[in-house]
């Protein structure tokens, strides 16, 4: 048994979007309106097909804070926790057929195709929680 | 009547509403939501105020009235106020007329993607609420919802009809349904993640439909194959997990906890599938695990046996992974240099390339040539690349014992 297991039965996957603040500044204010548009057609789309578990968009890495535990006191300083120019702005987790399926999906997020921007695709290995919060 | 027992006879009698009801009315995406609600309905009410005289009627009178509540709207909607043409009729009930294979094939229709397949047939043919189905795939019920919303209305956008199909398309579509079968098997047997409680369920589903598809065509070998191979399987599972959730693999399980009762059900179906005119993957498959089911200990197993099997099933219906297994059991019988011959001859497919289950194969086999440092390797690299975390535990423990 078990011969394909891993591969036909659905899978969850994270796709990530990897955001460049410099990036996006640089947009004019059609492109920024596009992208929007373009993930609000995707969502919908996810919805329709049933493969949308959910989406959430993170706030600035500005505003990130960083906490570390040391001699049993935590301490919080102000984020990013890695000087970077790309950040998680947000992701999909999805449940579909496949990686190839969730790739294609991938592609069709409208960061994929701006220069400074990243997609990654990775399957979920574990998973426990409220799903419908 | 306990809340259990009446789960069971809602499960049996779902299909054969939807039946009798699809045969009065056509449109199957109606008379599913309508089915669904009357068997909500009687999951609150049968267990309160006590299961009625003909549950079977009872539940084809509701799901009428359903269906004709929802007509009605829809025509008021187009309408407005003009008098509605509806009928309200409830089928005759004919208990003798079984359409779960139709509506098998119907869930199972080509156009829908495998995931849509399994969760239609789950709930139109096994009887699960959407809730269930969701919990047992660990995804919101709002998911599953428009999943099985969006599989209906591509069922009615291809316009199949209510009847089976016939000669070469119904072997072709059969191997479909099976498939599906199959893996909502395979979701409850891996029971890689979530609650292993629900999994097994699956894997009780898959068996009790699959048997319903046995009893309509006794005569079909795959059908019986797959029965078998899912019995086989599945009487091991007391001995493939430790308490603490840990894999247990084959030759090291203790075979007094595999389930003799399922064991000879599965043989005996394994010897019937055996005698008949064509050999297809599944027989062969329930082959395999049924000369495992015969060997006291692993020890005993007739290995150049199971090595003939995979030969065949290679030529059969050729996949790489097929080879894998056929170099477990070459390995045993020629020595673990044979086994990385056969496994070498894989390394060009891009199917296994980076597999945790080549790499975990080729690691067991380097242990016991006594490549100590390839087997470590090896094994780390197999427990990185697997998705499940019960196997990520086992490779690790096996790379921990070769370091040691």
């Amino acid at each position: 048994m078990g011969l394909a297991k891993q591969e036909e039965n659905e899978m969850k996957f994270l796709i990530s979007m990897h955001i460049n603040p410099a990036v996006l500044d640089a947009l004019t204010d059609e492109e920024q309106a596009a992208i929007g548009e373009g993930h609000g057609r995707f969502i919908e789309a996810l919805k329709q097909s049933g493969e949308l578990i959910t989406t959430q968009a993170l706030v600035d890495p500005s505003q990130a804070a960083v906490v570390s535990v040391r001699n049993g006191q935590p301490v919080v300083t102000d984020g990013p926790f890695l000087e970077s120019k790309e950040y998680v702005g947000g992701f999909y987790l999805i449940d579909c057929e496949n990686k190839e399926r969730a790739i294609e999906l991938a592609a069709q997020i409208p960061d994929a195709a701006i220069e400074g921007l990243g997609i990654e695709v990775r399957q979920v290995m574990f998973a426990d929680g409220q799903l419908e919060a | 009547m306990t809340a259990p027992v009446i789960e069971d006879l809602l499960r049996e009698l779902t299909p054969q509403v939807l039946g009798a009801l699809v045969r009065r009315h056509g449109q199957f995406e109606g008379c599913e939501d309508a089915v669904q609600e009357a068997v909500l309905a009687a999951a609150v009410q049968w267990p309160a105020e006590g299961v009625p005289d003909n549950p079977r009627g009872w539940l084809l009178t509701v799901a009428s009235r359903r269906l004709i509540d929802q007509l009605r709207s829809d025509h008021a909607r187009r309408e407005r106020e003009s008098a509605t043409a509806a009928v309200e009729v409830v089928p005759e009930d004919v208990p003798g007329t079984d359409d779960t294979l139709v509506l098998l094939f119907l869930c199972c229709h080509p156009t829908l993607t495998a995931a849509s397949q399994v969760a239609l047939t789950l709930r139109a043919v096994g009887g699960l609420t959407t809730a269930e189905i969701a919990r047992a795939f660990l995804v919101p019920e709002a998911t599953m919802a428009a999943r099985i919303s969006r599989a209906k209305q591509r069922i009615k956008a291809a316009g199949s009809s209510f009847g089976l199909p016939d000669g070469a398309e119904l072997q072709e579509r059969l191997r479909v349904v099976l498939h599906v079968l199959y893996l909502i098997f395979n979701e409850g047997y891996t029971a890689s993640s979530g609650s292993e409680l629900h999994r097994a369920d699956l894997a009780h589903e898959a068996i009790r439909l699959t048997r319903m598809v046995h009893v309509q065509l006794p005569e079909d070998g795959e059908v019986t194959g797959l029965l078998a191979l899912m019995l086989l399987t599945h009487a091991r599972r007391e001995a493939r997990t430790t308490p603490a959730g840990d894999l247990v693999p084959l030759d090291e399980q203790d075979r007094r906890k595999w389930d003799r009762g399922l064991i000879d059900e599965g043989v005996e179906l394994v010897k019937a599938s055996l005698a008949g005119p064509a050999l297809g993957p599944y027989q062969l498959q329930a082959a395999i695990a049924a000369t495992h089911a015969d060997a006291a200990t692993a020890e005993e197993t007739d290995w150049p046996q199971v090595h003939a099997l995979y030969l065949i099933l290679e030529r059969i219906a050729p996949n790489p992974m097929v080879t894998l297994n056929r170099a477990i059991a070459l390995a045993e019988i020629d020595g673990p240099r044979a086994g990385l011959a056969l496994l070498s001859t894989l390394d060009g497919d891009e199917r296994l390339a980076g597999h945790h289950r080549l790499l975990s194969v080729r690691a067991h086999l380097l242990e016991k040539t006594g490549d100590t440092a390839g087997a470590y390797e090896h094994y780390r690299r197999a427990a990185k690349a697997t998705a499940s975390i019960a196997e990520q535990r086992y490779l690790e423990s096996r790379a921990s014992r070769v370091r040691a």
